[in-house]
């Protein structure tokens, strides 16, 4: 491969300064981040009593994010390790975004269960007197092993990019420079090196597989664990751990679509990436669809008692109209327009994932909430609002305020570091010249 | 009846032994520690007092002193229990009229939250063509408890004597607890529970589950306090109609007060039964159904709601 070509690889993919259009963006992430800050700080000073949980619907918003962070994970091990793992070379450029966006929704996992506590200056009674019967406790520790290894395996390949990036000191201005040398001087791509990275990566790779299916199953496990009716299913670890990959998956749809536009990226993340993703997208939303059968028309074919309420109260009463609009965004309508071959083209893919990501937060809601307002003994003797959740502003500000947050590091990431891996890039490319 | 009053005296004389042999045991804060009197000089200033037995007595006002309340159980002991106990109680339905002495009881000795209770009463209608009937439930002390299992601090523990407690100077507010909880009896402290100075200054005890403290939950505690003091919980001891029976597995004895019944023989004669046994959870309080009413079933509540 010619020095020229490679040049132009790597002048392609250096992280690029904001634009204005970039630095709106960031202004306007900074302003929800912010906005959600005072309304956590009012939550702080008076407590839960902000939001609109009470005694029935003790989880509201706050947890169904929670779910939605731990599901979106999830993708950066679909991409990274699984498509690692099984040689599909195509996914090269995806993994560094698909790792990204599941170092972020994870951290952001973390911060919003500490905001769902009513005592966060008690944090540390988890480690002093943690249960390890608890599969709150279970999740605690798979969270935290999850966020090390993604954080690894984000930082491992960034090594040879990282020095690329230190030849570029006039381009990347002397305070990323310094980063990166902090980052990654060490890194002198001698082979003895290069096989240790690889070796760790394919660790990595490995370990990260059941660690990412316990983050998801054990979260599920958190409602599972319990008798209420709608949660009480054996089909949960898997139903969530199918809805995640969708959700991630979906994600990594949307990312692609607005760093090749907004990075002119349209070389590495090409049509064929948006045509493979879109049939990924639509395997996945299968499957998601197939659970979700499972979950519904199994106890709906019985009706038992407890469980009637609740699947009538999502079927035809107060939470159809979101049970079917989550469904249908999430499931049905991705799957209509990714099964066209004209529908895996960038835009439409786009759209498609949008509808995921959007649908699937949707369903996060309807998996915590409507079981709350369905306990088997009916409500009695509390105040009238204690029986219906909708959340208050100062949970929309959080719950927005903490997706503004997740999409911050997404961009400053994007911003600081390349975004498709220079380095696997060009040795791809010399690979496929070669054979 | 003989039989019966027997019983009780000696539920309560064990009670008292019980509580006795623990302030004994706490060494700190004594106040009845010898060495304090003798180091008091008398003042010459001497006060009348009439006695326990009803004879006038003049004392030195220098060996005055207010008799502290028996001193607190410490944590430790809290999260044991009583030792030679396993506590139960009986509700019987035929004898509930909703008159919900036994919630404004309960919210008033432990100041819990406007609007929120640990004792509800439920109008109950099993079926369509079954008949309805009142059911007051307090916490269930499940022998299996759900919401221990959950809880990711100990916050909430089991005792050996059957009550589960919470420690509020320990709970995270996770609410996975109330999440666990099928009886639905477990309520949280949104907000700061505005409780009088004296109390919130109060350091927490898990046996009074006093003071309520913000951002954390709370539920029925069975009253162990006043199992210490061979006495009956609040809600047992407020209701008229003699609906809650508390007592000891161990002992087969349960009483409301006024009536004490052999425990199994209750459970036997009138087939009493545990609030959705199936699910495993082995509960505490056993209910009789509503046969045989003392009240008609009125809801005024439900016509309320109509007119308005």
């Amino acid at each position: 491969m010619e020095n020229s070509a490679k040049q132009k690889i790597t002048e392609d993919l250096l992280p690029q300064k904001f634009g204005k259009q970039g630095k709106i963006w960031v202004a306007f992430l900074l302003i929800l981040c912010i906005i959600g800050f005072i309304a956590y700080c009012r939550q702080l000073s008076k407590g839960l009593i902000v939001t609109s949980m009470r005694d029935y619907v003790s989880w509201g918003i706050y947890i169904s994010n929670f779910v939605f962070f731990v599901a979106i994970s999830l993708v950066g091990s679909l991409i990274t390790a699984v498509l690692r793992l099984t040689n599909v070379e195509w996914s090269t450029p995806l993994t560094r975004i698909a790792e990204i966006i599941s170092v972020a929704a994870i951290t952001f996992a973390a911060i919003i269960i500490v905001v769902d506590m009513g005592r966060p200056d008690r944090f540390y009674n988890l480690f002093i007197h943690g249960r390890l019967q608890s599969p709150i406790i279970w999740d605690v520790i798979v969270i935290t092993t999850y966020f090390f290894i993604s954080i690894l395996l984000l930082y491992f390949p960034l090594l040879p990019d990282l020095q690329i990036l230190l030849r570029f000191k006039e381009k990347t201005g002397n305070g990323l420079n310094k980063l990166y040398k902090f980052l990654g001087s060490f890194w002198k791509n001698t082979p003895a090196q290069i096989k240790i990275s690889n070796k760790a990566i394919s660790i990595l790779c490995i370990t990260i597989i059941p660690i990412a299916f316990a983050i998801h199953t054990v979260t599920s496990w958190l409602f599972a664990t319990t008798y209420r009716p709608g949660w009480d299913s054996t089909n949960f670890g898997a139903y969530f751990i199918s809805g995640a990959f969708l959700v991630g998956a979906g994600g990594v749809v949307v990312a692609m679509y607005v760093f090749r536009k907004h990075y002119k990226l349209e070389k590495y993340i090409t049509e064929d990436h948006f045509d493979k993703m879109g049939k990924v997208l639509v395997m996945l939303a299968l499957l998601y669809l197939y659970f979700n059968i499972n979950e519904f028309l199994v106890p709906a074919f019985k009706m038992k008692k407890s469980e009637k309420e609740h699947l009538i109260g999502l079927f035809t009463g107060e939470f159809a109209v979101v049970f079917w609009f989550a469904i249908t965004t999430a499931m049905i309508l991705p799957i209509l327009i990714l099964i066209l071959k004209k529908g895996r083209k960038p835009f439409p893919a786009f759209i498609a994932g949008t509808l995921v990501v959007i649908g699937s937060w949707v369903k996060r809601y309807l998996i915590v909430t409507p079981t709350l307002l369905h306990p088997f003994l009916p409500m009695q003797d509390v105040p009238n609002e204690y029986r219906h959740y909708f959340p208050s502003w100062e949970e929309w500000a959080i719950a927005i305020g903490s997706l503004a947050g997740a999409l911050l590091i997404i961009t400053l990431f994007a911003r600081i570091f390349p975004i498709i891996p220079i380095h696997e890039t060009i040795t791809e490319t010399e690979e496929h010249e070669k054979a | 009846m003989n039989t019966n009053d027997k019983s009780r005296r000696e539920f309560i004389t064990a009670g008292l032994l019980a509580s006795l042999a623990v302030a004994g045991c706490s060494t700190k804060n004594n106040p009845f520690e010898p060495d304090a009197i003798d180091s008091i000089k008398p003042s010459g200033k001497m006060v009348k007092l009439l006695s326990v037995d009803g004879k006038v007595i003049e004392v030195d006002e220098a060996f005055l002193k207010p008799v502290p309340n028996l001193p607190a159980v410490s944590n430790d002991a809290a999260r044991v229990g009583i030792s030679g106990k396993k506590f139960v109680m009986v509700i019987d339905l035929s004898r509930c009229k909703s008159l919900k002495k036994c919630q404004s009881a309960c919210d008033h000795m432990h100041h819990i939250h406007p609007g929120e209770n640990w004792i509800k009463v439920y109008p109950m209608q099993d079926s369509e063509h079954t008949a309805p009937y009142w059911q007051p439930t307090t916490c269930m002390h499940c022998d299996e408890p759900p919401c221990v299992k959950v809880c990711p601090v100990d916050a909430t523990f089991k005792r050996k004597d059957g009550i589960v407690l919470i420690d509020s100077d320990r709970c995270i507010g996770c609410r996975f607890c109330m999440a666990a909880c099928p009886y639905s009896t477990r309520v949280f402290n949104w907000e700061d529970p505005g409780l009088p100075k004296e109390i919130a200054e109060q350091p927490y005890s898990c046996e009074t589950s006093m003071p309520q403290k913000k951002g954390t939950v709370g539920k029925c505690d069975f009253c162990p306090d006043m199992a210490r003091k061979g006495e009956l919980p609040h809600c047992v001891s407020a209701c008229p109609n003699g609906t809650f029976f508390f007592g000891d597995l161990l002992e087969d004895s349960v009483t409301n007060g006024a009536e004490t019944f052999r425990f199994s023989d209750l459970i036997k004669d009138k087939a009493g039964y545990q609030l959705m046994e199936d699910l495993g959870t082995k509960p505490s309080v056993y209910y009789l159904p509503p046969v045989n009413r003392n009240f008609p079933f009125e809801n005024n509540e439900q016509k309320e709601d109509k007119k308005s």
